[in-house]
């Protein structure tokens, strides 16, 4: 492209301008995102009114009336305590959609600090940190999860910390590499020939470049943390007694499914399925947007 | 040559060593007093303090931690709390089926995968390729026991045909056994496809839109002749890279599985030993995990680095 | 010829001898669900045995052309009007079969970056016997006939080299490779698309040699496309002028450029630099205004909205081909009045220059830098000792490895020297490390980077980026900065309604303005140009060489102008310094290195660059590749390429020292400067 020269007494001609589409009209514009984000926005309705929408009370046993199938007085049936399941499914948003985001946001805040920082110092303490990222990745997360809540015993501090941490080090892992990619531009020996200290080009140069990546593994990691907080559930490690929660309940109902009572854990699991899957077009479409 | 694959061992080496201190500190220091916690609250004193001897707890930490690398080194895995029996024998029983679970459900997603991934790929942006990816990711992000259960209502209290709970009857034939296994596989293979055909998706693509495959298309070969002798040569490397790495999320997979599907492998080893506060046990499993997973990342590694010439010529000097 | 003279029917009638025959040709791509076209009615015909040149800028559509022709368009790409003939037979019907055949047998491509052309995971020799094997020949036939090829194309160890990944050939090998898979199939038609634009200026004359001989060896057509008009000139016997997808003249290549008949081309040609054109007599001219956006509509004359001669007529109806000579055509109304075209920007400037101090504002001595890459030294700059008087310019010229780059980055801190180096700015030495140095220091260096794509932070308005320097080292703020910040971007010619903009909304040419404004926001002494114009078009360069010479007179700073193009190094700088493998070969009056006598080397590089002047001196060839800098030779660095070498034997054995050879002119080269002048044919004065 040319461009303006001013021409002797005259007005620079104008440039070749791009109009730039918000990012929300380019989400929205994607049919996947809409679905997942209405199927998100439900569960989320739950978590916070759940105890209201829910036509029984979730914690109520009818031992007159336990393994009901699915009838009109209880869509989704009862499980082995007489208790609606239904209303439990619906009550049992709030346990996960508490632990979940929470440890995501522990994880991609140090994640990103410790990304920015290892990528760009570098140098030995890059090559020490990554090589104990490496340890701890060796293993998959979720038996490093399992083998610290079953030593610090599983409460929702605990939960949110250890998966947080190990969040972190997976994170930091991305951010680094787009932090390296960064790199290799310009405008970083730019910014130290004008002045600027390291601290201010990590957070004001580079972080505004990466962020797309961070937002993008913020709900990717989202995904995985339900999909952790569940299968921590089901282990036995969700929340006690008897708070309604998808992967307790899965846990607790399970061993009937020998015996053909279907709807006591199908119900919870296809709950969880739907947030994840929601949560998972959302991430693509952000992906695509930001991509894009 | 031969000192890239010492130095890549030697990390590896080092990294199992960090994971071995990891899994100590997990183990030994964190829950407190593992002879309390076997005993319960209520015990005396002295007979906790008696156990606690016998378990060899009360010795300073390093103590504890160095005879027990040096008996792991000795093949020696400790005893288990539970079954008052050596871990070793018990450990090895489960590996063993688990491995055959494993195994079968990579036999059937690596050719699923990479089929998968490079079908999506030959029409990306396309509406085949946005299926193939959205339901190989949404089917990755899905727990295993969730799709364990769906997949248990449908074949099994529904259609009513595979058995559950799977049993694998002792000695039974090769078939027999396939057939118990093909239940517990499907969760495994949903999460891995996701992720194989993803890699496969993006090697392919990358390759596709390469000069190098232009300059093999206005050779005038045909459109197959440049998938297979260019393009797949190309994009098939870092998915084999992919492939190693995932062994970890297949063993993260195995304890929820196996669980669900009540097989005695690895995954229910740990699980119960986690329960049971056994830690000897609980310590060798997930080390033993440990080292499967680095000799297939260290694999992985190696195979890439040999089959890339670049790499190849870099890592010779 | 007048102006009223209708044109014949655009293109003679086809012969069937011809290799290419386009005619009336409409390319559109399909972009946000609307069709924009890449070309329009662009009609062309290239003989047998013809070379072709197709020259245009970024966004002119010559690349279509391309994959037009080959039908390797993008899915989003289509022709959406016209004809095309290759010997006679058309691509746009043909099955895959037909398609096959053609791109095997009669049509062949070279591209621009020839390392990535190849694949990275197959033996170079095999991929060259992959064309024989197309052609139905067998496998033990092809690879001989490989290693054929291979020496045909000047590479001596063919077998060698067959055994090779691409990765491990230099990128002149590399596209001789290239250019042997696609003469292998012996085509009527060879299609290059800035072949040599990624190569050094020695490699580039090889290879361009090379494409000539063989052309005519094996009787084939050349269609070559580029935005380089010398390298066209010099290749091309006829030439085609795309401008933002129309064909807008055509003639006989050197004709053409003697004596263009379209304003567009004649404005293009005043923005290259020629002999005898500084910065302040004989000034490029610039085209004013911007491309048209891609898929606008377009009533009249397409080049109307930017042409100073434009009339009424221009913008009503789009002029048809008109005849301007045997075998020319122009499409312009006023063709006739091109060689009286008004310029932009007077002929003529005066700039001042500082008073010269009694110390260089800048002295290097020693200065070093070696780089350890898997274990081995390379030693990217030796022994360099410099001096830069205060207000002028001194060209810096080498080809890759010269180290050129380097020695910018140790001068600005970026990169330590190593020990026993010093720099030193106005007397006061200059820490190797960057935090180091006072605010002072940092405020009198700074540096404008090739690419401004690289160089501005992307999420940042221009108003942020150009803001910085003047907090940080001016020292401002408030009222104090806002007035400085619109001055500024005055004096780089653009408007306070630019500042909101991010630099994805802008254009190259803006882009850069606004890099160069920040390096001078801080008021610095010494600007460090590494490139400026390299990732530029040719008609953007010409503005900010001249921007860059008058910000130079009214802010009073000295230059180190780094570029690999000599042109340009000779329109605007004072000194030169010719590096060559990290050393300095030469230094002294631009006019002086340029006219001779000077270093061998020198008078390599100079004659390997073609140029539009039309005086061919005799070309020297230079030898082998330029070697690695890792392993450097011995002696004079230069030696295994000299043509001039001594045969005493002394260049292979003692390294020449930098030496006044005359007054002001420094010369790293055992031959006396007299002798030199008696074997360049140069006076000396």
């Amino acid at each position: 492209m040319t461009e303006a020269v001013a021409m002797p007494g005259g007005v620079v001609a104008s440039d070749a301008e791009r109009r730039d589409l918000p990012a929300w009209r380019l989400l929205l514009a994607r049919p996947t995102f809409v679905v997942g984000a209405l199927i998100l926005l439900f569960w989320i309705a739950c978590a916070l009114f759940g105890t209201a929408i829910a036509p029984h009370d979730p914690l109520a046993q009818q031992l007159l009336g336990t393994n009901r199938p699915p009838s009109g007085a209880h869509w989704f049936g009862t499980d082995q305590l007489g208790r609606d399941v239904l209303s439990r499914v619906i009550v049992g948003a709030q346990s996960i959609l508490i632990v979940a985001p929470l440890a995501t946001v522990v994880g991609t805040v140090l994640g990103t600090a410790l990304g920015l920082a290892l990528g760009y110092f570098g140098g030995a303490v890059d090559l020490v940190v990554s090589r104990i990222v490496e340890a701890v990745l060796a293993l998959p997360a979720i038996l490093i999860i399992f083998m610290f809540v079953v030593a610090l015993g599983v409460s929702t501090i605990t939960q949110i910390l250890v998966i947080g941490f190990i969040f972190t080090p997976l994170i930091a892992r991305t951010v680094r590499s787009a932090v390296q990619v960064e790199r290799q531009l310009d405008y970083l020996p730019a910014a130290r020939l004008v002045g600027d200290r390291s601290f201010r080009i990590m957070f004001v140069e580079i972080l505004p470049n990466v962020l797309p990546t961070v937002v993008v593994e913020f709900t990717v990691r989202l995904g995985y943390a339900i999909f952790t907080v569940a299968t921590l559930a089901f282990l036995g490690f969700g929340p006690q007694l008897s708070t309604p929660d998808w992967g307790t309940d899965i846990s607790a109902n399970y061993a009937l499914l020998g015996a053909g009572y279907w709807w006591e854990t199908l119900f919870p699991a296809l709950a969880i399925a739907s947030l994840i899957i929601a949560i998972n077009l959302v991430a693509d479409a952000i992906d695509r947007v930001v991509a894009g | 040559m031969a000192i890239y694959l010492l130095r890549r061992l030697g990390l590896a080496v080092i990294t199992l060593f960090l994971l071995s201190v990891i899994i100590f500190f997990a183990g030994q220091v964190l829950p407190g007093n593992p002879a309390r916690a076997i005993l319960g609250p209520l015990s005396a004193e002295s007979a906790v303090r008696a156990l606690d001897h016998q378990l060899g707890v009360d010795r300073p930490l390093l103590t504890q931690y160095t005879s027990w690398i040096t008996g792991l080194f000795h093949g020696n895995l400790g005893e288990s709390y539970q079954y008052q029996s050596p871990v070793a024998p018990l450990l090895r029983a489960a590996l063993v089926n688990s491995a055959k679970l494993g195994a079968f459900a990579l036999v059937v997603i690596i050719p699923l995968g990479i089929l998968g991934g490079v079908i999506a790929a030959l029409y990306a942006g396309r509406p085949g390729d946005r299926i193939i990816t959205l339901t190989g990711s949404s089917a990755a992000a899905l727990p295993e026991f969730v799709t364990g259960i769906v997949v248990i209502v449908i074949f099994s209290v529904g259609l009513k045909l595979l058995p559950f709970p799977p049993q694998i009857q002792a000695g039974a034939s090769f078939f027999g056994q396939l057939r118990a296994l093909i239940l517990p596989a499907i969760p495994l293979v949903f999460v891995l496809f996701g992720y194989i055909a993803r890699m496969a998706r993006a090697g392919t693509i990358e390759a596709l839109e390469s000069d190098y495959v232009r300059t093999a298309t206005l050779k005038g070969l045909t459109r197959v002749a440049v998938i297979y002798r260019h393009v797949l040569r190309n994009s098939l490397l870092p998915t084999i890279a992919v492939i190693a790495t995932q062994t970890g999320y297949l063993i993260g997979g195995l304890v929820v599985v196996e669980r669900l599907f009540n097989y005695q492998g690895i995954g229910n080893l740990i699980f119960h030993a986690a329960t049971a506060k056994d830690f000897p046990m609980l310590e060798a499993a997930v080390l033993t995990i440990g080292v499967v997973y680095m000799v297939a990342t260290v694999g992985a590694d190696v195979l890439t680095t040999v089959l890339n010439p670049r790499l190849r010529s870099e890592a010779a000097q | 010829m007048t102006a009223t003279e209708e044109a014949a029917i655009p293109g003679p009638a086809a012969e069937p001898q011809s290799a290419v025959q386009v005619q009336h040709l409409d390319v559109s791509y399909r972009v946000r669900g609307r069709d924009r076209l890449a070309l329009r009615d662009v009609s062309f015909q290239v003989g047998r045995n013809e070379s072709y040149g197709l020259v245009g800028e970024s966004g002119s559509g010559k690349s279509t052309v391309a994959l037009a022709l080959t039908r390797y368009l993008p899915r989003n790409g289509r022709v959406s009007g016209g004809s095309i003939r290759i010997g006679g037979r058309d691509p746009l019907v043909m099955n895959a079969a037909e398609l096959r055949d053609l791109r095997a047998r009669s049509v062949s491509m070279v591209y621009q970056e020839p390392g990535k052309a190849l694949n990275p995971s197959i033996r170079v020799g095999r991929q060259v016997a992959e064309v024989y094997e197309v052609a139905g020949i067998g496998r033990a036939d092809a690879i001989e006939r490989s290693e054929a090829m291979l020496r045909k194309v000047q590479i001596s160890d063919a077998g060698q080299v067959m055994q090779r990944y691409p990765h491990q050939l230099s990128g002149g090998m590399a596209q001789r490779v290239v250019i042997a898979m696609a003469l292998a199939a012996e085509p009527e038609l060879l299609i290059l698309d800035e072949p040599t634009t990624a190569l050094d200026a020695t490699v580039e004359a090889e290879v361009l040699e090379l494409i000539a001989g063989l052309r005519e060896q094996l009787d084939t057509s050349l269609l070559f496309i580029s935005h380089n008009l010398a390298v066209i000139a010099k290749m091309c016997d006829r030439v085609g002028v795309l401008y933002a997808g129309e064909l807008i003249e055509e003639g006989p290549a050197q004709e053409l450029f003697d004596q263009p008949r379209h304003p567009y081309t004649m404005g293009l040609l005043r923005c290259i630099p020629r002999q005898g054109q500084r910065k302040d007599h004989g000034r490029l001219d610039a085209i004013p205004g911007f491309l048209p956006a891609p898929g606008d509509e377009i009533t009249g004359c397409i080049f109307a909205p930017r042409c100073p001669i434009a009339e009424q007529r221009c913008r009503e109806a789009a002029p048809p081909a008109f005849d301007t000579g045997p075998g020319r055509t122009s499409r312009c109304y006023l063709h006739e009045e091109t060689a009286h075209l008004p310029r932009n920007t007077p002929v003529d400037v005066q700039l001042s220059s500082p008073p010269r101090d009694a110390q260089p504002v800048i002295k290097v001595r020693n200065l070093a830098k070696t780089f350890t890459s898997r274990g081995q030294a390379v030693p990217a700059l030796v022994g360099v000792n410099l001096d830069v008087e205060r207000g002028e310019t001194l060209g810096i010229v080498g080809e890759s490895g010269s180290g050129k780059t380097t020695l910018a980055r140790l001068l600005l801190g970026l990169i330590a020297p190593d020990a026993g180096s010093t720099i030193e700015l106005a007397g006061q030495q200059l820490s190797a490390d960057l935090k180091r140095r006072t605010d002072d220091q940092l405020k009198a260096l700074q540096i404008v980077f090739q690419n401004p794509d690289s160089a501005l932070n992307r999420r940042h308005t221009v108003r942020q980026l150009i803001s910085r320097p003047l907090a940080t080292l001016a020292g401002l703020s408030g009222s104090a900065l806002a007035e400085r910040l619109t001055d500024l971007v005055r004096s780089v010619r653009m408007e306070p309604r630019h500042l909101p903009l991010r630099p994805r909304q802008l254009s190259g040419g803006l882009k850069q303005r606004v890099a160069i404004a920040r390096s001078f926001g801080g008021g610095p002494r010494i600007v460090v140009c590494d490139e400026p114009t390299s990732a530029l078009d040719v008609s953007v360069q010409a503005a900010i060489l001249n921007l860059l010479a008058d910000l130079q007179a009214k802010e009073q700073v000295t230059y180190l102008f780094i570029s690999h193009d000599l042109g340009l190094v000779r329109y605007l700088s004072d000194r030169i310094a010719v590096l060559y493998l990290g050393r300095v070969l030469e230094l002294g009056p631009a006019e002086r290195v340029f006219s001779g006598p000077h270093h061998p080397y020198t008078e390599a590089l100079l004659s390997a660059v073609p140029s539009l002047d039309g005086q061919r001196t005799e070309r020297i060839r230079l030898t082998g590749e330029i070697p690695s800098p890792a392993n450097p030779p011995s002696g004079c660095v230069f030696h295994t390429r000299c043509p001039r070498r001594l045969t005493t034997g002394i260049c292979e054995s003692t390294e020449p020292p930098l030496a006044e050879v005359e007054p002001g002119h420094l010369m790293s080269c055992h031959i006396p400067i007299d002798q030199l002048a008696t074997l360049q044919g140069t006076e000396r004065t």
